[in-house]
């Protein structure tokens, strides 16, 4: 990624790896989506490194390739102009988790005690509902019964284990929960799970670029074990620490690791963090909603113009408010990468619809006998436009825009899921960390701005509405 | 000047206008009379070319008017529509200089041309800066005339100029503009559905039924002469109160 300087990407390495699960992190300051999402964003020289498993290289991004060992491994990446350090020291498996108290109740100690129990219900992180060494595969290995299989987000499934809703998760065996809500991580009696050995996958020409941080990358092989992962972990998650100040304090209690950590938002004051997410989330939501008006208005004038085009454009903006922010990101992300520009796009195609809709409606609204007026006068129709017309509809438009700048603001929320950074970024991380103290961090700014987007647009309606048509206004709510 | 020949118009299938021939010679005002719905304002449209006819064709100064003559042909002409028409986001000044300022006409013209046409249809300068809906309903009539005015069209096309106004001012105009259109000479075809209106304003009155010129001709040659008997049904049910207001005050 181009606005993170090497530094940050190897620091990122560090502590995505210490603080992250297989569905991986690329960015330390932005996450990212999926294990795929981080892969392609490497395979297309988007970031030059990323902390990876064995097990999920071997069993889901290259499992077409048949690879059995660490060695087939590492050639197939090379040939990809990819490079892999050695384990780092810890096998990170996935393991099925229930709350030990039930466990001992039902007498499950492995994974196979689970078929003599079809009834409990299970909840997986959507990322182990779908690939092949997730529960697809568990269950025709183990042939479980159970048939009450929920995906859901992997950091709410222990709350749901906690609140009894749930009866068995997905874990991964470093996870710091598993002694803090007193789980028992199954036996894999059935040696199902494949090994998930942490390496860093680095692009071989950032060997070229930027040999010292290779260099480094090597040197972390072995230093992290199991037992100092989950530590980590703890100390994240159950005290609160931050991520940025632990893999620091990892780092410099390990002599011979010449890694200096890079610069990070946790490093920041917070009304520094602050500032920063907002001229994020301003730099997203001004943007995507400068280019969707300059765009929008004259699709809605032309749509005023020929019912045809109307149709058209109506029906086409109306569809594209109907996707899922999740998938409208999914699919720009092969085209733009990761990042600012597929979050801006995604946000300008929310944003048409309501300043279309309203400039079309906004001039189709005029009296005829005002435009029969202008007609006769002998107005040409561009002069009609924007003498008369424009004028006349701008309340409608502004409205319109003010619909749109709302939407955005709080749509633009979501561009942290793809390293958009801005007020979702405090709110994503908070929701993993089970921390409401961060997730009001980004959702307090994000409400306040929208109310002040809300009111400047009506401070400038206020302004740009001609003096007739309030008048005419006050007189018409006189009458009622 | 004005030539309208076999000239007819439909909506769907309501025949608004049936093969129309009507000729206006210059200097002259014509009145279009008849009920609600028989086509004067369609008339009108067609004239300055808000409609386009079905078939038949209408002649300006010798030269039938085509999609592309119109947008000339309609600054020659001023256009009074039914409903007033003012535009509500524009001052009486913007309202009335909206075309000369589009035609980039020099500033100092356009206050002249302001301030004569306030005194000609006696409108008090100090109005000037108000929006349409600051207006008395005759005072907004009397600036949709300036707006007509304001380009010294050749011929003035009037769609019930004086319809919403209430009888006292409703009167008082007829006198005004009956002065202003000797002082100005000016062609003039101006619809309404009163004959009294009718017979102070025209040397000839046009009476429409259903699409169709009935009669044409002064007031006095269609009571006395009248081509159907719904001429002298129409004449006579719009004297009929005036006699009844007669007989009480005797
Ligand atoms: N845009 C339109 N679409 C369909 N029918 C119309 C339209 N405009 C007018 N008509 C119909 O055409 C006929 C003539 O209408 P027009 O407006 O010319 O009548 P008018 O003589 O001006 O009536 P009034 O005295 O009430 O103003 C009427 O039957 C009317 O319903
Ligand atoms: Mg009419």
């Amino acid at each position: 990624m181009s606005r993170a300087g090497w530094k940050v990407i190897l620091f990122m390495a560090v502590c995505g790896l210490v603080f992250e699960r297989p569905a991986a992190a690329a960015t330390h300051t932005a996450q990212l989506g999926g294990t795929r999402v981080v892969w392609n964003a490497l395979l297309s020289g988007e970031i030059d490194a990323y902390p990876e498993y064995t097990g999920t290289l071997l069993q889901e991004i290259l499992a077409s390739e048949g690879l059995s060992t660490v060695d087939e491994l590492s050639v197939a990446l090379s040939s990809r102009g990819i490079g892999m350090t050695a384990s780092l020291g810890f096998n990170n498996t996935y393991a099925i988790g229930m709350r030990s108290e039930q466990a001992d109740r039902l007498g499950v100690k492995a994974i196979s005690d689970l078929r003599g129990h079809p009834h409990l219900v299970f909840g997986f992180g959507n990322e182990f509902m779908d690939r092949a060494d997730g529960w697809p595969g568990l269950q025709r290995h183990y042939r479980l019964p159970q048939t009450d299989v929920r995906g859901l987000d992997h950091d709410l499934a222990y709350r749901g284990l906690e609140a009894g809703t749930l009866d068995a998760i997905d874990l991964y065996s470093t996870d710091a929960e598993i002694a803090y809500y007193d789980l028992r991580a199954l036996q894999d009696d059935l040696g199902f799970f494949p090994e998930y050995d942490a390496v860093v996958l680095y692009r071989l020409d950032l060997a070229e670029r930027a040999p010292p941080v290779v260099a480094s990358f090597h040197e972390l092989a072995g230093r992290i074990d199991a037992a100092t992962m989950s530590t980590l972990n703890a100390r994240v998650k159950l005290a609160g620490e931050s991520e940025s100040a632990v893999a620091a304090g990892f780092l410099e209690q390990s002599p011979g690791l010449q890694i200096e950590p890079g610069t990070d938002t946790a490093g920041q004051r917070w009304w520094q963090r602050l500032w920063q997410r907002t001229a994020e989330h301003l730099a997203l939501v001004a943007i995507s909603l400068s280019a969707a008006i300059l765009f929008a208005i004259p699709l809605g004038i032309l749509a005023a113009r020929r019912e045809r085009v109307a149709h058209v454009v109506l029906a086409a903006a109306g569809i594209l408010q109907t996707i899922p922010s999740l998938a409208m990101f999914v699919f720009l992300i092969p085209l733009l990468g990761i990042g600012g520009p597929p979050a801006v796009v995604a946000l300008f195609l929310y944003s048409l619809l309501p300043i279309i809709r309203n400039t079309y409606a906004g001039l189709k609204d005029i009296p005829a006998p005002i435009i029969e007026s202008a007609v006769a006068l002998g107005l040409p129709p561009n002069a009609r436009l924007r003498v008369v017309e424009l004028p006349l509809a701008i309340r409608s438009i502004l409205a319109g825009i003010k619909t749109s700048a709302v939407i955005n603001v709080g749509t633009a929320t979501l561009g942290a899921l793809i390293g958009a950074g801005g007020y979702g970024q405090p709110i994503l991380t908070g929701i993993r960390l089970d921390d409401m103290g961060l997730i009001l961090q980004g959702a307090v700014p994000a409400a306040l701005l929208a109310l002040l987007v809300q009111g400047l647009f009506e401070a400038i309606e206020r302004t740009l509405l001609p003096r007739g048509l309030r008048l005419q206004t006050n007189a018409l709510g006189a009458t009622d | 000047m004005l030539e309208l020949s076999q000239v007819s118009k439909r909506y769907g299938d309501n025949h608004a206008l049936k093969s129309v021939d009507l000729a206006v010679a210059v200097g002259e005002t014509v009145v279009l009379i008849g009920p609600s719905g028989c086509g004067k304002s369609t008339l009108l449209r067609l004239i300055v070319g808000l409609l386009r006819p079905d078939s038949g064709t209408v002649t300006f100064e010798g030269q039938v008017l085509t999609a592309a003559s119109l947008l000339k042909t309609r600054r020659r002409m001023g256009y009074v529509i039914q409903e007033g028409g003012l535009f509500p986001h524009l001052t009486v000044r913007g309202n009335v200089s909206v075309m000369a300022r589009h035609l980039q006409r020099d500033a100092a013209w356009i206050e002249t041309r302001l301030a004569d046409l306030a005194g000609l249809v006696r409108l008090p300068a100090t109005l000037m800066d108000r929006y349409p809906a600051e207006l008395s309903g005759g005072q907004r009539q009397r600036v949709s005339l300036m707006r007509a005015l304001m380009l010294d069209p050749d011929l003035l096309l009037l769609d019930e100029p004086l319809g919403a106004l209430d009888p006292m001012i409703r009167y008082q105009l007829q006198q005004e503009l009956k002065a202003i259109f000797d002082e100005l000479g000016k062609t003039v075809v101006m619809v309404t559905h009163d004959i009294a209106e009718a017979a102070h304003f025209g040397q000839r009155l046009v009476l429409m039924r259903e699409g169709q010129i009935v009669q044409s001709g002064s007031l006095k040659a269609l009571a006395e002469n009248p081509a159907e008997p719904f001429v002298e049904a129409f004449i006579t049910a719009q004297l009929e109160p005036m006699s009844r207001l007669n007989a009480v005050l005797g």
